[in-house]
């Protein structure tokens, strides 16, 4: 074995596996929000948070404008609080959008749809570090059988 | 009394086992001053030794892998109406558990034996002894270029299979099963991401690649010279390397996909 | 410890300087005792020989004298310096003037001959590929091999084998040469082949060569003085005539290649009657 020939089948072996990391890079995962970089933070106060956990998407009827930074509680009145990171190309949002935690198909993962408000002269843009009032919080299984049962109750 | 004896000394034998273990290591890595360019074609070479000639047994076995997981996920999948689902699976078992430990396993028996074969050959014809009676460290000279070697090639080799196990599964499943070929990629890509899946696959595969040379290397050169010594020291490097691929296969992703 | 060029050592007893020197020596793997206070001293540019019984461990004391075993008490001076007290770096500068020819020659396996021979060359000098082709053809000359250089070693028998290290031993003309039971199995073309090259190349290149082997009627035809070793210390040393006029039983025995006498034919067992009737 000439070492020529070591030395091309080598650099072929090296370039074959970063082929590879490029291919996995781009077809493979996401590149998603991961794309452009740079996001504003948006906070929300909910009383459930369900099953939301950090790095769970926000979309906008299904597209993904962001994702959630980090989960802590308030600490005055320890209400569940969740940081969102918003592609700064989406920088329209009212003060009047709504977000809700929903559910992706029947036993997906919980993720935040974010739907923008009406917009008029009084309402203002959310900007970095402000937050969204209006919001819904997770559906517990519990209260949901605790509600039903309770009708059930009420109807007889 | 006697089996506690007997326990006692296989234990310090053990711990002496790692403490030159450990002597190779940091004589092979930090010996001396570095001399790049005597070294890297012996790395170059290495690389070809090590990472080329495993290219075969890798892709095939990744293509294999990849067609077996579209195969079995399918039957599963279907009951649930989840077969687009497949794409995510394939994927993910993949990039972050059976490129990264398959690899691994393969590389210890196919590329680690080898090595524990050649330097034990070495040792016991004397070359190694031939080396430092001629003033040439042999840690430096046989033992890092194929440490490095073995560092660079695996997650190289792990990458190469996850992709190719892709490939497999897309062939399988879209083109035979029949599920939709829109559905196979896009949802994978949204399942799948960068940092955590494919740059964890890597670092696993970077955390076997160190543990599986180093055990080859050390068996081979302390090895018993004799033929027997040498076969035993080939059988001990794939047997320890796969155990310890397991295990740290098992700490690993408890540490980055455990909670 | 500085370090120490030559010429600086005491002469022994026969008027010679000594260029290697082993003094109080002591050494055991494990609890077995190899060597026990031994004292040997190898001159400049004499051919000398360590001879003994098999399995003494004559090859440990090539090894010791090259620094690859640590004695537990002792001294080993080679041209001045004390091998057990340097550290890594001096070792090697030392080892570079040290050569050593092992039994079955280990020669690399990967390369010609040719690069075996240029191996040395090629690590510890800068100089350019034409020039260490010429001295490499040379070495290979002076051993007879140039016609066998672009062989690779398993292409060799085994003499050529030994000559072809030999050719890399003295590829950068070291002070030193350490000769492993060169003999050993060897057609007796080969052995004299190697006897004359070993003498030639002591008296050319001014060398200093301590052979070991058991071979006694090779090694009296070329060596200049000679110790046996038997039973962890020197049995005796000297010249081939003062040897030959030893009064030591053991040395006679081995001299003459007696199969019995302090060496004894049987190996330590009861009486073979009780054997028998136990049987």
């Amino acid at each position: 074995m000439t070492s020529r020939k070591v030395e091309i089948s080598v650099g072929f072996f090296v370039a074959l596996g970063i082929a590879a990391l490029i291919f996995l890079a781009l077809k493979v995962a996401s590149a998603g929000v991961t794309g452009s970089g740079e996001t504003y933070t948006i906070h929300a106060k909910f009383d459930n948070i369900g099953g939301l956990k950090v790095r769970s998407s926000v979309k906008v009827g299904g597209v993904i404008v962001g994702r959630v930074e980090s989960i802590h509680l308030d600490p005055e009145d320890y209400a569940p609080v969740a940081t969102l990171a918003i592609d700064t190309q989406y920088d329209n949002f009212p003060d009047t959008s709504s977000l809700s935690i929903l559910t992706s198909g029947l036993l997906g993962e919980q993720y935040l749809g974010l739907e923008p408000g009406f917009i008029d002269e009084t309402v203002e843009i959310l900007g970095n570090g402000d937050y969204i009032e209006d919001t819904k919080s997770a559906l517990v299984l519990e209260e949901l059988i605790g509600q039903f049962l309770f009708s059930q109750g009420n109807d007889d | 009394m006697d089996k506690i004896q007997q326990l006692g000394r296989h234990t310090l034998d053990r711990f002496s086992a790692v403490g030159r273990a450990t002597y190779l290591l940091i004589g092979a890595l930090f010996g001396g001053r570095p001399n790049l360019v005597k070294g890297f074609p012996l790395f170059v070479k290495q690389l070809y030794v090590v990472g080329v000639l495993s290219l075969v047994i890798i892709l095939v076995s990744g293509l294999f892998i990849g067609m077996v997981l579209a195969l079995q996920g399918y039957t599963v999948l279907i009951d649930y109406g989840a077969e687009d689902s497949l794409g995510p699976m394939v994927s993910l078992a993949l990039l972050r558990e059976l490129g990264p430990v398959v690899t691994a396993l393969l590389f210890a028996g196919r590329a680690g034996s080898a090595l524990t074969a050649e330097i034990g050959l070495m040792k016991a014809t004397e070359q190694l002894s031939s080396l430092e009676m001629m003033a040439v460290d042999p840690l430096r000279r046989v033992v890092a270029p194929r440490f490095w070697a073995g560092v660079v090639s695996m997650p190289l080799l792990a990458l190469l299979f996850s992709s190719v196990g892709i490939l497999g599964g897309h062939i399988v499943g879209v083109e035979w099963l029949g599920v939709d070929h829109g559905s196979f990629w896009s949802i994978m890509q949204a399942s799948v991401d960068f940092k955590d899946d494919i740059m964890n696959g890597v670092i696993k595969s970077l955390v076997f690649a160190f543990v599986c040379t180093w055990i080859a290397l050390f068996r081979g050169y302390d090895a018993v010279p004799t033929s027997e010594g040498i076969s035993t020291a080939t059988t001990q490097t794939v047997v320890q390397s796969s155990l310890a691929v397991l295990g740290l296969d098992f700490v690993l992703t408890a540490l980055m996909f455990g909670n | 410890m500085t370090f120490q060029s030559q010429n600086n050592a005491v002469q022994n007893e026969n008027g010679l300087t000594p260029h290697v020197e082993l003094k109080n020596v002591t050494f055991s793997r494990g609890d077995r005792i190899i060597y026990d206070d031994i004292s040997m001293s190898f001159p400049k540019g004499k051919v000398t020989a360590i001879m003994g019984p098999s399995g003494i461990g004559k090859t440990t004391l090539l090894r010791l004298i090259g620094g690859q075993l640590y004695p537990d008490s002792g001294e080993i001076l080679v041209a001045g310096n004390n091998i057990p007290s340097l550290n890594r770096a001096q070792l090697y500068k030392v080892r570079e003037k040290m050569s050593m020819l092992f039994q079955s020659g280990a020669l690399f396996t990967e390369m010609s001959v040719f690069d075996n021979v240029a191996f040395p060359i090629r690590e510890h000098t800068k100089l350019p590929e034409d020039i260490i082709r010429t001295m490499a053809l040379l070495k290979l000359e002076s051993v007879g091999l140039r016609g066998a250089r672009d062989l690779m070693p398993n292409e060799l028998s085994g003499g050529m084998a030994r000559r072809a290290a030999l050719a890399r031993a003295i590829a950068l003309d070291p002070e030193l040469i350490m000769y492993d039971e060169p003999f050993v199995g060897q057609d007796p073309i080969s052995m004299g082949v190697l006897v004359r090259l070993i003498r030639d190349l002591n008296h050319s290149l001014n060398l200093t060569s301590i052979v070991v082997s058991h071979d006694v009627h090779e090694v009296m035809s070329i060596a200049d003085y000679m110790y046996i070793i038997a039973d962890k210390r020197v049995i005796g040393h000297g010249t081939k005539e003062q040897l030959l006029q030893s009064e030591s039983p053991l040395v006679q025995q081995f001299l003459k290649g007696q199969a019995d006498g302090p060496v004894p034919f049987h190996f330590a067992a009861d009486s073979l009657q009780q054997d028998l009737m136990q049987g």
